[in-house]
């Protein structure tokens, strides 16, 4: 089975313009995951500080930004931003999967929601890693890309209601018992920890750090990733296009130097941003 | 209208002269004492300003009032040295039991300044008057070496940047309080001696000599009540405040160093408290709003949450927390701010939530890195072998 590795070598022989490219991920979609990720660091760099206020660099950040006051500013400025980003993704299942009863969004090869072949992918992948089996073949969405969705989805649930209820507490108080004011910021941070960990250690490796992708997987900037690549990550769902013909449907122009430029800068300051949070984190968390 | 204003004149002028009467009639010291530059055999300078010692508190004493032992030219070799305290017998009494009782170090005109121009302590020109008091013992208290020497703070630049000090120096407060007005002045004992208006127990006295609401007001409380009946642990006005660099309670850097302070003896109260938004948001600066102890607790008048005059008294719990939280209602105060989420007893519910999140997050984790680390060796194993054959192939 040729390898990513195998593809980008590839790839890199063909000249630029010879290798056909395929559409992955809408212009929407990307813009969604960059309102994400951006909100995110945000949410983080200054969660944490607050998390671990103890600790020296907290102090030197708040310092930076103008106090604590600024840097509770700044959290719930994200928090509007990544509030929104949810807003508009649930508009567009709501849209597609129920309004316009679009097929494969609830349920099916195209779907987030796990089925039962995501179970035996998961197995399948460590008999691979342990060498006791052949790779799992995976379609659109991997078990991992799955579960990487389904956090960020309930965790958004999760820390955004607890965050609410502590910014309006007074509001939230009319509804809730006087313990769950206490409860939503221990639900709040160790939740907001979770994610600060998941994201900058598993998801970071998972998807970009890892050899068949290394030193980023370009793909959710660009939106297109080439036929190679397209091929050996999701030969399932290549397959059944090919075998629907519906893959020429999918064929889009290389994405020009300028925007893999583009994307390298942006993709790396994220991933700097994040390993150097996940470094402070790990470090203020051990000596807790 | 011209003959008025001279004959006024020269009035005044007889009237100057007239005053410091008692002085001319010391002519036969004052040929030799009124040269400014005169000295004795150690250099010391002993001319007299007949004219300022006139004007000061003893200008109506002759020379030999307190130079009894000159009673002929040339003067007797050594000369025995003035005794104040051969009029001034209760200050000379309380200055002997004091911490300045060696003599030697510190003669009265140590903080009376020199001897011929000694004024009242309500007169501006006194070394002691309450405006020149902090300068005059800050010669000796704002050193370094001598604080070193004898194992004290440098107190001077402690007082003059705190309350009082600005209320003194800058605002010319008569009223504010400066080192004597603590202290004492003559009899100034150690803050150790049961006696000193300075020891723990005398201090609410001490400070309610000006701040007398206050003080009434911290000895209803529980710290007042405590220290009354002995308990030297419980805090005074000092602890809380400190001794010198009294700040200005609603300055943002008191109100930051002040939760450490009631943790130093509320130790699990403070650990507690560490835990919840207030601190995390509170403790470091930039954003001082968020509660510290005694916005919940009441500063003097600390009282138990059972008394129903306690600002944490179930019944003013929604008017205590609404201060800062609009809208707070019964539920809301049911808010603990000082949850302790280990403690299963106290806190079951917070346990548990406690609990699950941290499961949730021990499991995810470490099912995700071994996941990821055996994915990682997997990928760069294929890598490998992969590159490898390709050499072959290529050699």
């Amino acid at each position: 089975m040729p390898d990513l590795e195998q593809a980008a070598i590839e790839s890199r022989e063909k000249s630029h313009a010879e290798v056909r490219h395929f559409m992955r991920f809408t212009r929407a979609q990307r813009y969604l995951h960059a309102a994400l990720f951006s909100s995110f660091l945000g949410l983080a760099a200054t969660g944490l500080p607050l998390r671990f206020s103890e600790s020296i660099w907290a102090r030197g950040l708040a310092k930076g930004v103008g106090g604590f006051g600024a840097i509770l500013f700044f959290h719930k400025f994200c928090a509007l931003v990544l509030t929104v980003a949810f807003l508009i993704h649930l508009k567009e299942i709501v849209t597609r999967g129920i309004i316009h009863r679009e097929k494969g969004i609830f349920w099916g090869a195209t779907s987030m929601v796990a089925n039962w072949k995501d179970v035996k992918d998961l197995f399948g992948h460590i008999r691979w890693f342990l060498g006791l089996g052949p790779k799992p073949k995976f379609d659109r969405y991997a078990y991992w890309e799955k579960f990487d969705y389904w956090a960020v989805f309930w965790g958004m649930i999760v820390i955004g209601f607890s965050g609410y209820a502590m910014w309006f507490a007074p509001f939230f108080a009319r509804f809730l018992p006087g313990w769950a004011l206490n409860a939503v910021l221990v639900i709040h941070s160790e939740e907001g920890l979770l994610a600060i960990l998941f994201i900058f250690s598993i998801h970071f490796v998972n998807t970009h750090l890892r050899p068949d992708s290394f030193p980023m997987d370009l793909v959710v900037f660009t939106g297109v990733e080439s036929e190679e690549e397209f091929k050996t990550k999701r030969p399932l769902e290549y397959q059944r296009l090919k075998a629907q013909g519906k893959l020429e449907a999918r064929v889009a122009e290389a994405p020009g130097i300028w925007q893999i430029n583009f994307s390298k800068v942006v993709g790396f300051t994220a991933i700097v941003i994040g390993l150097v949070l996940l470094v402070l984190t790990l470090s203020a968390y051990l000596r807790e | 209208m011209k003959t008025a204003s001279s004959i006024a004149l020269a009035l005044g002028a007889l009237l100057a002269v007239a005053a410091p009467r008692a002085v001319w009639a010391e002519t036969d010291c004052l040929s030799c004492h009124a040269d400014a530059s005169l000295q004795d055999a150690s250099g010391k300078s002993v001319g007299v300003d007949a004219h300022t010692f006139g004007a000061s508190i003893h200008g109506s004493l002759k020379c030999g009032d307190c130079h009894a032992a000159i009673k002929e030219y040339p003067h007797p070799d050594p000369i025995t040295p003035v005794k104040c305290e051969s009029c001034h017998a209760d200050q000379a009494a309380g200055l002997a039991g004091s911490v300045h009782s060696v003599k030697a170090e510190h003669p009265c005109t140590s903080c009376h300044g020199d001897a011929h121009a000694i004024f009242p302590k309500d007169d501006a020109r006194s070394a002691v008057y309450p405006l020149n008091v902090p300068r005059t013992c800050g010669a000796c208290h704002g050193n370094d070496a001598m604080a070193k020497k004898h194992g004290l703070p440098n107190v001077y630049p402690l007082y003059i940047d705190s309350i009082h000090g600005f209320a003194l120096s800058k605002e010319g407060l008569l009223v504010a309080a400066n080192c004597q007005s603590c202290h004492g002045s003559h009899h100034i004992l150690s803050h150790k001696d049961p006696l000193s208006p300075t020891y723990k127990t005398n201090i609410p006295k001490t400070c309610g000599n000006c701040h007398a609401g206050i003080t009434a007001s911290y000895m209803n409380g529980v710290h007042g009540k405590a220290v009354a009946a002995g308990d030297l642990k419980a805090p005074v006005c000092s602890d809380c405040h400190t001794a010198h660099a009294i700040l200005q309670p609603t300055a943002d850097a008191f109100r930051m160093q002040s939760t450490p302070i009631c943790g130093s003896c509320h130790k699990e109260k403070l650990s507690t408290y560490r835990d919840t938004f207030h601190s995390q948001l509170g403790s470091l600066g930039g954003y001082v709003e968020t509660a510290r102890c005694w916005d919940c607790h009441g500063a003097h008048d600390v009282l138990p949450a059972s008394d129903p005059r306690s600002p944490i008294a179930k019944a003013n719990l929604v008017v205590t927390c609404g201060r800062c939280h609009a809208g707070a209602n019964m539920s809301f105060v049911q808010y603990q701010p000082h949850a302790n989420a280990r403690n299963r007893k106290l806190n079951p519910a917070l346990y548990f939530v406690r609990l699950f999140m941290n499961l949730l997050l021990a499991g995810t984790l470490g099912f995700f890195v071994i996941h990821t680390i055996l994915w990682l060796i997997r990928s760069r194993y294929d890598q490998i072998k992969k590159k490898s054959t390709e050499g072959d192939k290529n050699a």
